[in-house]
């Protein structure tokens, strides 16, 4: 019995073990996926809880209802990856051998990699929104909070879901109009970046709407230190801003057990080829999500282009074939912007994102780089299809995994 | 992409002036590039500049801040002492490198 092991139970790790149970032959291949906890967090529901519209019972689920039948699910922290021989050692010192490693074990936030930021008025008046604990805890913060700056940093780059830091400024100002304390609420952006977003034409969109709800934008912002006492945010070139309330998106890295194994970059995201997502360094390794340090956008509709192509690879590796070289970096991502309104947008490593219609080239319903309500209820709809198709590795309908540019206008 | 005129000589660059080949690249092309950032260059300028060389040489792309800082022992503070505003995107101008693949 041959066996393949998938490091992680998230969106990557899940739909994976999905995908690949139905593609391998069951009397040949063992399937086992590992991760630490039996809590599957639906992340893209993360920026809701803050402003009361989720709750925590409607982004988190059991893992194993999600893991398929003929698939194992071992629940134990990871040590060390073994690549050398093969192996990887879990917490308790027990060794899982594979024939096949998917490493699919995300990001992280790491606060303590900016000074001061765990100190003073960490989770009082300082809070992260990308874990449950700290998204609850901003929730009860953005009730209580009557007047003052609210500032938003994102302490270094790459982060998952870029498009997140704008969300959640572009919601907290419909937050404050419908709490009607907007008028005594200064929103502040501090962002590591030269503008909005990463990409010339939604930067210019994203850009626009932010200036248009008055939300202030302090560009190529380097936090360098935290001042929890005085309020005040340091950067590297040693501007400084005030705060009542830090909204931080601290810096993201990869899983400890890939750092503690020597398989990371500087941010412990595995060194993965852009077009097959085979690991750089180790034949019988493929790395998928967040877990790679691929430029593509982290963030699940990526895992789940990315999905398609490492299926197709894992049985071409298990065949002795050559790897398809398929994956094109696309993502796809709902931007909400308050009011009932959101943006859709569709790119991948060498198109940014354009205006048109989607998923029907010159119908829709789902509009691309323009605010609607369509997309807004599409964001919301995503949730259902996130538990019910994409954790199963079903395909979307209309949805393809390689990036089209039929129904969009240059 | 178009050209430029470096220490003398005609290079070719993008449209945010990276150089497109780093092997075009001279110390007189960075001193160059440097000064019009308003940067003389010092030893410790040079020890970033030749460890993101490197870097490009050994992995195909320059290195992040975070790289450069822990391959050189340089501090974060020193960097942005040394190239300030940006100092990974700074760096690699002047190495004659491409700009650093932030990330999307």
């Amino acid at each position: 019995m041959k066996k393949l092991l998938i490091l992680g139970g998230g969106t990557a790790g899940t739909m994976m073990a999905s995908k690949l149970r139905r593609a391998l032959d069951p009397d040949q291949w063992a399937i086992t996926v590992v991760d630490q906890d039996d809590r599957h967090v639906y992340q893209p529901g993360l920026l809701f809880i803050p402003f009361g519209i989720y709750r925590a019972r409607d982004v988190v689920k059991p893992r194993r209802r999600f893991i398929p039948n003929g698939v194992e699910l071992v629940l134990s922290g990871i040590d060390v990856i073994d690549p050398d021989t093969s192996s990887v050692r879990l917490s308790d010192g027990s060794r899982l051998p594979y024939d096949l490693l998917i490493v699919a074990t995300g990001s992280r936030i790491v606060p303590a990699e900016t000074e001061g930021l765990t100190g003073p008025g960490w989770r009082k008046n300082i809070f992260d929104f990308y874990t449950l604990e700290g998204a609850q805890q901003l929730f009860y913060a953005l009730e209580r909070f009557e007047q003052g700056r609210l500032v938003l940093n994102v302490a270094e780059m790459p982060i998952k879901c870029p498009v997140a830091p704008l969300e959640f400024l572009f919601l907290a100002d419909w937050f404050f109009h419908q709490k009607g304390n907007r008028d005594r609420v200064e929103l502040v952006y501090a962002t590591p970046l030269d503008g909005a977003f990463t990409k010339p034409r939604a930067s210019a969109l994203l850009g626009g709407l932010l200036a248009e709800k008055n939300v202030l934008v302090e560009t190529e912002f380097n936090a360098s230190e935290i001042d929890g006492d005085g309020r005040i945010l340091k950067s590297w070139d040693g501007r400084e801003v005030r705060y009542d309330l830090l909204v931080s998106i601290p810096t993201n890295m990869g899983s400890e057990a890939v750092e503690r194994s020597g398989m990371g970059d500087d941010l412990a995201f595995v060194p993965t080829e852009r077009e097959t997502l085979r690991s750089k360094e180790h034949k019988n390794v493929f790395v998928l999500g967040d877990a790679t340090d691929l430029p593509s956008s982290k963030a699940g509709s990526v895992a789940h282009f990315q999905g398609d192509v490492l299926e197709k690879n894992v049985l071409r590796a298990i065949d002795g074939r050559k790897l398809c070289e398929d994956f094109d970096g696309h993502a796809n991502c709902f931007i909400e912007t308050g009011f009932g309104k959101a943006v859709l947008i569709d790119f991948n490593y060498d198109t940014e994102p354009l205006p048109g219609r989607f998923p029907l080239p010159g119908i829709g319903p789902l509009s691309l780089l323009g605010e609607s309500e369509a997309n807004h209820w599409g964001k919301m709809a995503f949730r259902s299809v996130y538990w019910n198709q994409l954790l199963a590795g079903r395909e979307i309908p209309f949805v393809d995994s390689k990036m089209s540019l039929l129904g969009k206008w240059s | 992409m178009s050209t430029m005129l470096l220490a003398g000589s005609p290079i070719e660059v993008d449209a945010e002036g990276f150089l497109l080949n780093p092997d075009q690249w001279t110390p007189e092309i960075a001193a160059e590039i440097a000064a019009g950032s308003g940067i003389t260059l010092s030893e410790k300028h040079w020890q970033v500049i030749d460890f993101c060389r490197r870097t490009n040489a050994d992995k195909g792309a320059p290195p992040t801040v975070r790289g450069i800082t822990k391959g050189t022992g340089i501090s974060t503070k020193e960097m942005y002492q040394l190239f300030p505003k940006g100092p990974g995107i700074l760096a690699s101008r002047i190495a004659g490198l491409s700009k650093p693949k932030g990330c999307i």
